[in-house]
């Protein structure tokens, strides 16, 4: 496999990246345990919640994308990495189906800042507070409805599951950097 | 149907190349369940009157450019039958990613995750993903019977609840009302579960129900499981008394 990347080797090269999950993919991609040893002798790791590079690379083999796309921040992101990477794998059920995260979905935003921000607060606020305290600036706004990646961005695989077992994403690993197209569903299953 | 009167006759038939011989009268869902041929089925269940809604038990009959329902379709003299192809495989997965997209699925929080027919009948099928955005829509839970609950965000409306209600328990709670996407289960005229005076308590709903819309209280995620043995073994003996 080829890489246009500046990595010193001409090893595969993975990314990693984490929306609104709750980081629970990538807990089990940690859950690989001894088996990361071998995976960092067998590709180049150019960015992740777990490494320190922070801008997403020109270009990389294969990325893992955790989480569904909530805030517009995401939706930017899952456009970065999709122009960025030639192959891209949902990683687990929020970012396949929008799962926990699109439980807000139901209600419409302005209802659940409300519940969040306002009803539930110890003295009800006046309206001008109310504009100041809902998360309206410098935090990213958030997107109507949070979706699965594949209603944004083109998905070339889908490995469902919450989390999916560790031992799912080392299947479907192997089987990618050995060439071939796995069939995630013979193991993992939405929900898990 | 299942009633075996004197002008049974004996037919030939061919299922997936395989030449078959049953009674009259008999379905194609049947007979290939007796011949170890697998036909997905969400709506069927065994012990209660053929629904045929869910689709999902289409098969190809040679000479007819249709789609049968293989639990509503009787078999007939020479009737060539084909269980599985891509065009069925195809649509089979379509109707399935629907019924996600339709309602709330949410197995990873479902008290039926890892014991539910549709989750099971997804992974069959090797569906990874929806191919149609989801709906989202805002369901009601109905919490108000003091062991049940139904919580219409995991309905798919195979109105399996609905017949051991009328047909086994003789209740008749249960029923359907609206049309379309706003069809929706509802217990005697639409009123809060807990408050039917028709409803004894049975059950029998909760365990036929292949999802997780229609659960026991106080169960946490994964851990509502079915029993369906019941219901052959009830059937049968309404046939006996008959
Ligand atoms: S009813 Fe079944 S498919 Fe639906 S959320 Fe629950 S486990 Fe998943
Ligand atoms: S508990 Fe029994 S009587 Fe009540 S709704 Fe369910 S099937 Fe009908
Ligand atoms: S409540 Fe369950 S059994 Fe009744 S129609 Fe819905 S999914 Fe089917
Ligand atoms: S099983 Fe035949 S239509 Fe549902």
């Amino acid at each position: 496999m080829t890489t246009t990347t500046t990595a010193t080797t001409t090893r595969p090269t993975v990314a990693t990246v984490w929306l609104d999950g709750c980081s629970g993919c990538h807990m089990s991609l940690m859950d690989l345990d001894e088996r990361l040893i071998t995976l960092a002798g067998l590709v180049d790791i150019l960015h992740s919640p777990v490494v320190d590079p922070k801008e997403f690379p020109q270009s990389v083999d294969v990325t893992l994308v955790e989480g569904a796309v909530s805030s517009e921040e995401d939706l930017h992101k899952a456009n970065v990495i999709r122009a960025h990477s030639k192959f891209v794998i949902a990683l687990g059920d929020c970012a396949v189906t929008g799962n926990v995260p699109a439980m807000r979905n139901y209600w419409d935003r302005s209802d659940l800042f409300d519940r969040a921000y306002v009803e539930n607060a110890q003295e009800p606020p006046t309206a001008e507070e109310r504009k100041a305290i809902l998360p309206l600036t410098v935090v990213p706004p958030l997107r109507p409805r949070a979706t699965p990646l594949h209603e944004v961005i083109k998905v070339d695989l889908y490995l469902p599951g919450c989390p999916p077992p560790a031992d799912a994403i080392w299947f479907v690993l192997t089987e990618f950097l050995a060439g071939r197209v796995p069939n995630a569903m013979s193991v993992s299953r939405f929900g898990k | 149907m299942s009633a075996v009167t004197s002008t049974t006759q004996s037919i030939t038939l061919t299922i997936d190349d395989k030449a078959i011989s049953c009674r009259s009268g008999e379905t194609i869902l049947q007979v290939a369940r007796e011949n170890n041929i697998d036909i997905p089925t969400l709506c069927y269940l065994e012990g209660l009157t053929v629904w045929g809604g869910c689709r999902l038990c289409m098969v190809e009959i040679a000479a007819s450019p249709k789609l049968h329902a293989a639990c509503a379709t009787e078999c007939t003299e020479g009737m060539t039958v084909r269980t599985t192809s891509p065009r069925l495989k195809q649509y089979r997965k379509m109707i399935v990613e629907m019924l996600f997209a339709e309602r709330n699925h949410v197995c990873s929080v479902c008290v039926s995750n890892g014991h539910c027919e549709l989750q099971n009948m997804a992974t069959k099928l090797e569906i990874d993903h929806v191919r149609f955005p989801y709906r989202f829509p805002r369901m009601e839970v109905d919490n108000s019977h003091d062991y049940m609950r139904l919580d219409q965000n995991r309905c798919i409306l195979c109105a399996r609840c609905v017949r051991v209600c009328g047909e086994i328990e003789g209740a008749h709670t249960k029923d359907v009302k609206g049309r379309g996407v706003l069809s929706a289960i509802i217990h005697d005229l639409d009123e809060p579960w807990g408050d039917s005076q028709t409803c004894t308590g049975c059950g029998k709903c909760v365990n036929v129900c292949p999802t997780g819309a229609l659960t026991h209280r106080g169960t946490a995620v994964g851990e509502m499981t079915k029993k369906t043995e019941f219901l052959p073994y009830l059937t049968l003996m309404r046939e006996v008394k008959l």
